[in-house]
């Protein structure tokens, strides 16, 4: 039967080498590779579940009035997308689990994501021959990011009308160029003519996952012809690889992973409430909401244009740089230009232009270790920031002060940080030599 | 009933069984290393599947069920449930069922120099029967570079690229009135202190960034407006673009103190990142990110007591861009 199969392929591709090889293909093990894998299967599951949703939703800002079955709603004045999306969550069987589901794998994708970068970020796997798949893999995150902001902004309910409205005002804030650019995307002045809805609709279900599945196809193939990097280990050389074959070690191993990943998506969506936008209501310009978060990883842009003291740069009655452009376009900018320069930058002060298969121990490379643990301290501070107005409400702590503390801390904590952890690194690597040389010793005489 | 007795036994002994003996086959190397059988974990991996059967089926029930309670929930659960124990038997299954080998495999050699010598050559050879290259190249690049710009020309059609006077207008003109979110026109003496309103124009649309207004009540003996405001706030009421100057979110929190001579003086408070205005100056930046003042609406009281406007914005409405200094509001 099984062989019969083959045989077909064979004889109609001419594959059976090829296959047999991809079949022994050696994965080295290690936990920490599984990230990347968790990313990969979160974003099945936004593809599956997307598709069922977008059978339902409505991308149209054209006005209607409520008469479903949630009865705070009924009679006000929505539009055809905010009326879709609650249908869809109250009316369709099975609907609001997957548009939960939806949210939370969305969620969890750039979690996975940023976790995986921080993985290849700490053990120099961005080193040659691999640093072409690392740009490509910032690259998916910075899709993920648009694609995750323009999902909860289609909804059309206060949240996403709020998020547009900064989204608009950052773009606005580009110098010389952002009230072109921002009334040609949103095709006039906020909140736009009634064809935004369906360019953020288009970009949502079909460019940007088409970028995503693009760019996610030529990282695992790069990923594949230069085989895995693994840690240093017994046999384990930068000529030869050593780990469980794909097929049968592997396989049931991320079938398993796949499969796990699923389940706690789907539980979640079952179990635990994400964005109920019933609660929030319609979006009108003339609206808001205390307490509506973004979704987490929006949170360091928030934190950033929270941040930035009141000012706008000036020439005259020319206004160069309005303040949205700081926390909002340059913050970011500057995050992942350094992490897009970080592969050259450390070539370029080590000196380094080999090979590596092999993968670092953060302590083995106490600098960059360093350097990395700085600059996400950096954003993390910012990442708190954007959450001080919740800590004001379950702490009690003055805003005010909070922001001035972050303010502070934005300058001084990452240098702290940086002697700080090459020092913990040098420290570490000495219990090593120390622990190694006793070892010696004790072994010395017999 | 005995018939019947024996068919099941037969049918379980058919299906547990593990299979007649292979017949000896000639020996070969084998691909895979032999490992032993372990039927304890096989059970368990059948318990596992079994157990993603039902949770599988129960979805199902629960999906044909009406009028039930809690049915997102459970149809969370069983279908999250469904996967998790297939994720179970395959963990178990790469386990205990199958031999975990430890394979080695050369990594592909860093570089093929000779080949990409070869493919230098390849393309310079090809190239050998054109002598003026750089002046091809330039007239193969300038019809690509206008093909591009071309096709990317109609891109201009999304929106007014180049104008952007509509971001200026605002439906505010001297004598129109202000209303409600009913449409009904505010009266002055219903403005109370200690609150605040939204007001939008009498007949205009009210999704425009220039349309919202905040509307409040002050001790007219308070006000410390800029010059050129006098009789902007008419018994004390004044009113200010309801949108951030800093990105353009509506301005929904406002702080009134209760005891003015040991609390902070009255603001609007922006929610999406706490931008502060004074209303007793103006509409001044006192926190927060905001880069510009709040733009005040000079407010006339008609005979009949309804607020209407007394002219346009003191300033460009909505978040800053380029242009926001350059003009004032227009109607």
């Amino acid at each position: 039967m099984i062989r019969a199969l083959f045989r077909f392929v064979d004889e109609r591709t001419a594959s059976a080498p090829l296959l047999r090889k991809a079949l022994r293909y050696v994965f080295p093990d290690h936990w920490s590779f599984l990230l990347g894998e968790v990313a990969l299967y979160a974003f099945i599951v936004l593809v599956g579940t997307g598709i069922y949703l977008a059978f339902f939703f409505d991308p149209s800002t054209a006005s209607t009035h409520y008469n479903g079955s949630y009865v705070p709603l009924q009679g006000h004045e929505v539009s055809q997308a905010y009326r879709s999306a609650v249908d869809l969550s109250f009316k369709v069987k099975a609907g609001l689990l997957l548009r939960q589901t939806h949210h939370w794998a969305a969620d969890v994708f750039v979690a996975a994501i940023v976790l995986h970068m921080l993985r290849i970020f700490f053990t120099g796997a961005f080193r040659k021959p691999r640093d072409l798949t690392y740009f490509i893999g910032l690259a998916m995150l910075g899709t993920a990011l648009l694609e995750g902001y323009l999902g909860y902004s289609l909804v059309d309910d206060l949240l996403s009308g709020m998020g547009l409205a900064i989204g608009y005002s950052v773009l606005m804030s580009v110098p010389f160029v952002g009230a072109n650019l921002a009334s040609l995307i949103w095709g006039g002045p906020f909140p736009g003519s009634s064809s935004f809805e369906s360019r953020m609709y288009i970009a949502h279900v079909f460019l940007l996952p088409i970028l995503i599945g693009t760019l996610l196809t030529v990282h695992l193939a790069l990923v594949a012809v230069r085989h895995h990097t693994q840690f240093r280990g017994r046999r384990k050389t930068e000529q030869k690889v050593v780990g469980i074959p794909a097929f049968p070690g592997q396989a049931p191993r991320s079938l398993g992973l796949a499969f796990a990943v699923a389940a706690v998506l789907f539980l979640l969506g079952g179990l635990v409430q994400i964005n109920p936008v019933w609660l929030w209501g319609p979006f009108h310009v003339g609206d808001a909401t205390n307490g509506a978060q973004p979704d987490w990883y929006l949170g360091w842009l928030i934190g950033a244009l929270r941040l930035v003291p009141s000012f706008d740069v000036t020439i005259g009655n020319y206004t160069l740089v309005p303040n949205p452009f700081w926390g909002g376009a340059l913050f970011p900018l500057a995050v992942f230009g350094l992490l897009f320069a970080w592969p050259w930058l450390e070539r370029r002060f080590t000196g380094d232009q080999a090979f590596h298969n092999l993968l670092d121990r953060p302590r083995d490379a106490p600098w960059r270790t360093a350097v990395g643990v700085a600059f996400f301290t950096w954003v993390f501070v910012v990442f708190l920031a954007g959450a001080s107005d919740r800590v004001f409400i379950f702490l009690g702590i003055s805003y005010g002060a909070q922001i001035w503390v972050y303010r502070v801390a934005f300058f001084v904590l990452p240098p702290l940080v940086l002697v700080l952890t090459h020092r913990i690194c040098l420290e570490l690597q000495g219990v090593e030599k120390l622990k190694r040389r006793r070892r010696e010793a004790e072994a010395g005489p017999a | 009933m005995k018939a019947l007795w024996r068919w099941l036994v037969a049918t379980i002994v058919l299906v547990f069984s593990r299979g007649r003996r292979r017949p000896q086959v000639p020996r070969r190397e084998r691909i895979v290393p032999p490992g032993g059988a372990s039927p304890r974990a096989e059970l368990v991996v059948l318990a596992l599947l079994g157990a993603a059967t039902l949770c599988a089926i129960a979805f199902i029930a629960i999906y044909a069920l009406d009028r039930l309670s809690h049915q997102t929930q459970l149809l969370g659960l069983a279908l999250g449930l469904a996967l998790a124990f297939i994720a179970a038997a395959c963990i178990v299954t790469a386990n205990r069922l199958i031999v975990t080998e430890e394979l080695e495999e050369d990594y592909p050699p860093p570089a093929h120099p000779g080949q990409v010598e070869a493919l230098d050559r390849l393309v310079d050879e090809s190239g050998d029967r054109i002598s003026r290259k750089r002046l091809l190249t330039l007239g193969a690049g300038a019809a690509g570079a206008a093909l591009g710009a071309a096709l990317l020309v109609p891109a201009v059609s999304l929106g007014p690229l180049l104008d952007t006077a509509a971001l200026y207008r605002t439906p505010w003109r001297r004598g129109r009135r202000l209303v409600d979110e009913t449409g009904r026109p505010f009266r002055a003496d219903e403005i109370e202190e200690a609150t605040f309103y939204t007001a939008y124009p009498e007949g205009a649309s009210r999704e425009e960034v220039g349309s919202p207004l905040l509307v409040i009540r002050l001790d007219p003996k308070l006000l410390r407006l800029p010059q050129g405001r006098a009789g902007w706030a008419p018994q004390g009421i004044l009113a200010y673009s309801k949108i951030c100057t800093h990105a353009g979110c509506a301005i929904n929190l406002y702080r009134s103190p209760l005891f003015p001579a040991a609390e902070p003086k009255p603001a609007f408070v922006c929610p999406c990142h706490y931008s502060t205005f004074d209303p007793m100056t103006g509409g001044t930046v006192i926190f927060g990110p905001a880069g510009r003042n709040l733009p005040q609406l000079p407010l006339l009281v008609d005979s009949g007591g309804h607020l209407r406007a007394g002219g346009v914005f003191s300033g460009a409405v909505g978040p800053s861009w380029w242009g926001v200094r350059l003009h004032g509001a227009r109607s």
